[in-house]
């Protein structure tokens, strides 16, 4: 087992009158690639913002190797689903971001050329170095993030739908991009998702949350072996994984509906 | 080619201006006296520049108007960025801009005139004021529309409270800058002429003065067309800017 690094300790949430989170304790230990299912307005992206830094619980503790989250930190990348990809910078100067700033200062300039151009073209995102976001498809937007995300050396990786403005084949496609990067320089990451195929797909674990507030109603260990490819998604336990799981992200989201 | 195009389309419109303009005189709808031919204006004008002085009156009109943009921009940067950035500030201050912003600066021409006396300091003073009201509200509103996801990422990605501000708040807000210098302009030449009409020796808001004083109708023209032309000049080379360094943004059209 590897070492615990982020640990939720009895953590609830609340906005004014509406608890969001009630009583949520988990751990994610190095290496883990962590997934909340759940489903939407339930609470899922809160628990991912209390990790980011943006916002703290009500009561219980997020730690991160031991000590409280207090505010964002370039430790841990987050990507949105709305890229967030700054529109007054080239491809290039938008991965280098991370990399100019005062935290950085100590890295010499050939190797910050160096570093870009690794996740550039990672990302197939070489030949469009130049190019404005505003001219570039959702799939290479939210490629752009996730290369200016790992140019900035985070040890953790906190996705929130990254891939839910995407259409089903960028969105497949998105899915071995990552998982190849992943491959090649593991992050501990933690995903936010409404599919429970994507997240059985990627993780080595998956949390089911319920209807807010939310709460852990399950967590399921997934046993396949990484690198995974596309074939995976047609063997028999997939697809039976995929079915149970499936079944209990419904009731919990005809349990959000009956809130309404 | 499609340079000359492009040329040809943006005189086309100034082109019918001026047929319609002939139109109107030769129809009779309108006693000759009071509808001087364009050929006429531009001659008034031509001969005015080459003996009257007239460059000399532009150039005090074009000054005034610089040197109110300048001073009522630069205010306007700063306050408007205090103001968009605290919810606070903000709606101490609205209130107070709207009501300032809402008064003509020509109805502050008076005032200026006791205060300040008739010379380039109460002419660029007016004209300040009116860079600076309508310049002001069109950067913190713009202020205010910064989208803070770009302020999460930047944060994500290790940068401290300066290299947000330097960084992430200072592009976003470009845009804003061009638009505010865009609108303050075109205040600012309204605002001119009547200061002009109202006391000045010279620039060209005195030359239509002092020519509507002798009923020269033609001098009025040549006057009214040259603020138009001025101003024109001066909003083109602000939205060439805009291309330069806005070449970034989303545009509707194109």
């Amino acid at each position: 087992m590897n070492e615990v690094k982020v640990q939720f300790r009895n953590v609830s949430k609340r906005f004014d009158t509406v608890e969001v989170v009630r009583d949520v304790s988990f751990d994610i230990r190095e290496g883990d690639f962590v997934s909340l299912v759940g489903p939407s307005g339930c609470g899922k992206t809160t628990m991912m913002s209390m990790l980011a830094g943006f916002t703290s619980p009500t009561s219980g503790d997020v730690l991160l190797e031991g000590s409280p989250v207090k505010h964002p930190g370039p430790d841990r990348g987050v990507i949105f689903q709305e890229y967030g990809v700054f529109p007054w910078l080239t491809v290039e100067k938008n991965i280098r971001f991370g990399l100019d700033l005062s935290i950085r200062r100590g890295v010499p300039k050939d190797k910050k050329k160096e570093i870009v151009e690794r996740y550039m073209s990672l990302m197939m995102l070489s030949d469009f170095r130049n190019a404005w976001p505003k001219n570039l498809s959702g799939g290479m937007r939210q490629r752009l993030a996730l290369a200016r995300a790992y140019a900035a050396n985070p040890h953790f990786l906190l996705m929130d739908e990254p891939f839910g403005a995407l259409d089903a084949q960028t969105r497949s496609d998105m899915h071995d991009l990552l998982l190849g990067i992943m491959q090649a320089e593991r992050k501990t990451a933690l995903l936010i998702t409404h599919s429970v195929e994507e997240a059985i797909y990627l993780s080595n674990r998956v949390l089911v949350i319920s209807a807010r507030p939310s709460r852990i109603v399950e967590e399921i260990a997934i046993p396949f072996a990484f690198p995974r490819n596309k074939d995976l998604l047609d063997s028999a336990e997939f697809i039976e994984l995929r079915r149970h799981l499936r079944d209990l992200v419904m009731q919990q989201y005809a349990r959000q509906q009956a809130l309404k | 080619m499609k340079r000359l195009v492009d040329f040809a389309w943006r005189l086309l419109p100034f082109a019918c201006a001026i047929l319609v303009w002939y139109a109107v005189r030769w129809s009779g709808l309108v006693p000759p006296a009071l509808l001087p031919p364009p050929h006429a204006v531009f001659l008034n004008l031509v001969q005015r520049i080459y003996s009257g002085g007239f460059l000399g009156d532009i150039w005090a009109s074009v000054q005034r108007v610089l040197l109110g943009m300048l001073f009522g921009m630069l205010a306007a940067i700063p306050v408007g960025f205090l103001i968009g950035w605290n919810v606070y500030i903000r709606r101490f201050f609205d209130p107070l801009i709207n009501f300032f912003r809402a008064l003509p600066p020509i109805a502050l021409i008076p005032l200026a005139i006791v205060y300040l006396g008739i010379g380039e300091t109460a002419k660029v003073a007016i004209l300040f004021y009116a860079a600076f009201f309508s310049g002001v509200i069109v950067m913190y509103e713009g202020m205010s529309q910064i989208n803070p996801l770009f302020i999460r990422v930047a944060r994500t990605l290790g940068a401290t409270d300066w290299e947000i501000f330097a960084k992430v708040i200072v592009p976003l807000t470009v845009p804003h800058v061009l638009t505010a210098a865009r609108v303050a302009l075109g205040v600012a030449w309204a605002t001119l002429v009547a200061a002009e009409l109202v006391a000045a020796q010279h620039g060209i808001g005195a030359v239509i003065q002092n020519a509507s004083a002798f009923f020269n109708l033609t001098t009025i023209y040549a006057g009214i067309v040259t603020i138009g032309f001025l101003a024109l000049m001066m909003d083109t080379a602000l939205r060439a800017m805009s291309r330069r360094f806005l070449a970034w943004q989303e545009r509707a059209v194109q």
